[in-house]
């Protein structure tokens, strides 16, 4: 990694930043450039790239706006795989004449760059040209899940919320202005990159027609793609002529279109979340019959009322799965316990009453996924309580989500539930969020 | 490929930038849309002549290229029972500016729906399905799609309307005719597509299903302005 900016005087500089995070953190050769040379802390800085002993893979632009064409012509000349442009200065401040010269240059040298005006690529454990200092950064553990944003700010702060959930990312790109590399190269190139299973996008707008060809590539991507849209309101007060122009307005057609093809729309960050944690768990479809299991009235009601906001279904079992759910259960409830869905085990449940329903519903045909609603604090209920109902679901493979309060004293039960494949969210709606994930309907 | 006849029609109002009734539904006639019978009259004589070709009672409207939202400027008279009538809703409708005719037409009772188009910029052409008539805005019950459509969009997209079971048949009611309406957001669609870059955007409203049949009882056609900078 080259890293083009670096100053001999101001170690608060970005490429700085850029420069010291690499090679104290990451396994990544990185080489200095400033066309004034000389060195700092002992290390040699380049004057040009021409000069670095080794090929460059890619390199960090973090100069002046009015510099970043000659580097890049630098670049492309010495071989350069790739940049990275840090440096703003461009379209969003009036400058759009150079940027276009960027893209020409690039397009005819065949030479890929993310931004101008962005943070880059953060790759976990391999490489990261954010220019925020190692000590101030969260860094989120390396995962499955690709963040896209065009907002350098917003990524930052999504991946201090997949931190704190423990969900983990295989990269996070910031693409800034987005002037060559945009959204679709991305999402091309992560459909077939091994490590990524959920992408997502946050989105401002797309160009002229973009969206279509978006959603096209998305028809022909294996892996669930979730998206959150900022700027929703509509832009100005155009006159508008008919009533299909008005009804049909630029937010109204983007969530519509994207619903179309199967994109899941995050309608903010908790259910991003929630969508990514599900989505990581169960890529496939389901149609979304849900049996709610817990130890409260007030939990299954709660629950229920989610679903029917979002039209998810929570069907009654038949009559027979009914007169079995009964013949299972511990005596001291068999008479208390609400049997139809919501089932309400009661705060006298026992483990083995969660395990014995969840492996009767697991193979009846009136529900196609599950949600455990568990009260930790329940005498009956010990920390195994996750692992076997995990179990259940290694062997019969309903999808199951669960809701457990997310403090250190109920960790065994949450790791149970986790490491053998079933999300658990830390509240009651993004549980059910977790069940919408799944219930994408079929593309038209 | 656009056809000529379509081609045409768009090209030559151009300079208008929308494309009144009569010549509106001469071009989704030319696509196979079925509207009702109508004729463009310039006379009262005329008007009455074809009124008792199609029958009363009929419907009468005002041709002006200076009225784009006919029934808000008092253009729409419907239920007229006999010639003493139609006369004078004639003379009401010549008073209008830009009056260029009065378009005499068949009377169809049905559902009103609101099938539109319009020319997204993230996204080209989408078509939208909703409750229709002059009150569509205050409804907002309407379901967009990307186009081009295919059967099992339009299937969905019939589902997803709010006020689906008025379709399906509501309290005896007998349900509006789907495969009619498929067919005709099927050739809609089609017809958005081959002409997407001439158009800004297209109502056809309402949109009158029956038992029977779907027919556009009205359609307006707003051109593409002419880009920036160009002559």
């Amino acid at each position: 990694m080259a890293v083009i900016g670096v100053s001999t005087t101001n170690d608060r500089h970005p490429a700085n930043v850029i420069y010291n995070k690499n090679r104290h953190r990451y396994p990544v050769e990185v080489f200095a450039v400033n066309p004034r040379g000389g060195s700092r802390q002992g290390e040699c800085v380049f004057t040009r790239i021409s000069e670095i002993p080794t090929p460059v893979d890619l390199a960090v632009i973090a100069a002046r706006a009015e510099y970043v064409e000659g580097i890049m012509a630098d670049c492309i000349k010495n071989g350069v795989k790739a940049a990275v442009i840090v440096s703003g200065g461009f379209a969003e401040s009036g400058r759009s004449d150079l940027q276009e010269r960027l893209v020409q240059m690039a397009r005819e040298a065949d030479f890929p760059f993310i931004g101008p005006n962005c943070l880059g690529i953060y790759a976990p454990g391999q490489a990261d040209t954010f220019f925020l200092a190692g000590e101030r950064m969260v860094l989120p553990p390396t995962g499955h899940v690709a963040l896209i944003s065009q907002s350098g700010g917003i990524l930052v702060d999504q991946m201090i919320k997949f931190t704190a959930e423990e969900v983990g990312l295989s990269i996070a790109i910031s693409i800034g202005n987005k002037a060559l590399i945009r959204e679709l190269d991305l999402l091309e190139a992560l459909a077939a990159d091994p490590r990524t299973q959920v992408i997502v996008f946050y989105i401002e707008g797309f160009g002229r027609n973009e969206g279509r060809r978006f959603v096209e590539a998305v028809r022909r991507c294996p892996k669930p793609v979730v998206v959150i849209k900022a700027g929703k309101s509509r832009a100005g007060s155009r006159a508008v002529s008919s009533h299909t122009a008005s009804m049909a307005g630029d937010y109204e057609v983007f969530s519509a279109v994207l619903a179309q093809f199967k994109v899941l729309e995050a309608k903010n960050e908790t259910e991003l979340l929630s969508f990514c944690q599900s989505l990581l768990c169960y890529p496939r479809n389901i149609e979304g019959r849900v049996g709610i299991v817990t130890g409260s009235g007030g939990h299954g009601a709660v629950a229920v009322d989610y679903c029917s906001d979002l039209g998810i279904n929570v069907p009654n079992f038949s009559p027979d799965v009914q007169a079995n759910i009964k013949t299972l259960l511990s005596t001291s409830i068999q008479n208390i316990a609400a049997i139809d869905n919501p089932i309400d085990l009661t705060g006298s449940a026992v483990d083995d009453d969660f395990v014995n329903v969840a492996n009767l519903l697991s193979q009846a045909e009136d529900v196609d996924c599950l949600l455990f609603l568990m009260l930790p604090y329940l005498p009956g209920i010990t920390s195994d309580v996750g692992a076997r109902l995990g179990q259940v679901y290694q062997q019969l493979r309903k999808p199951m989500m669960a809701y457990v309060p997310l403090v250190e004293k109920y960790r065994m039960i949450i790791d149970g539930f986790e490491f053998n494949g079933i999300p658990v969210a830390n509240s009651i709606e993004g549980a059910v969020q977790m069940v919408e994930a799944l219930r994408r309907p079929p593309s038209c | 490929m656009l056809r000529k006849a379509i081609e045409e029609i768009l090209v030559a109002h151009k300079g208008q930038g929308w494309i009144m009734e009569p010549e509106s539904k001469r071009l989704l006639s030319l696509a196979e849309l079925p509207v009702p019978r109508h004729f463009w009259a310039h006379t009262i004589a005329a008007a009455r002549r074809y009124a008792d070709e199609i029958g009363y009672p009929v419907v009468a409207k005002v041709v002006s290229p200076e009225i784009v939202h006919k029934s808000d400027s008092g253009g729409v008279a419907v239920g007229i029972a006999d010639p003493e009538e139609l006369e004078a809703v004639f003379h009401r409708l010549a008073a209008l500016p830009g009056f260029a005719g009065v378009l005499v037409e068949e009377m169809v009772a049905g559902l009103e729906l609101i099938i539109g188009a319009k020319i997204d910029y993230q996204f080209g052409p989408v078509i939208l399905l909703g409750m229709g008539g002059t009150k569509a805005e205050i409804y907002q019950d309407v379901v967009l799609r990307m186009a081009p459509l295919d059967d099992l969009c339009i299937i969905t997209m019939v589902k997803a309307l709010r006020a689906n079971r008025l379709l399906t048949g509501y309290r005896g009611e007998k349900p509006v005719n789907l495969a009619a309406l498929s067919r005709l957001l099927l050739l809609f669609s089609g017809l958005v597509m081959e002409m997407a870059e001439y158009i800004e955007s297209v109502d056809l409203n309402p949109v009158l299903c029956n038992s029977e049949n779907c027919v556009v009882a009205d359609a307006r056609i707003m051109l593409r302005p002419p880009e920036r900078g160009a002559a």
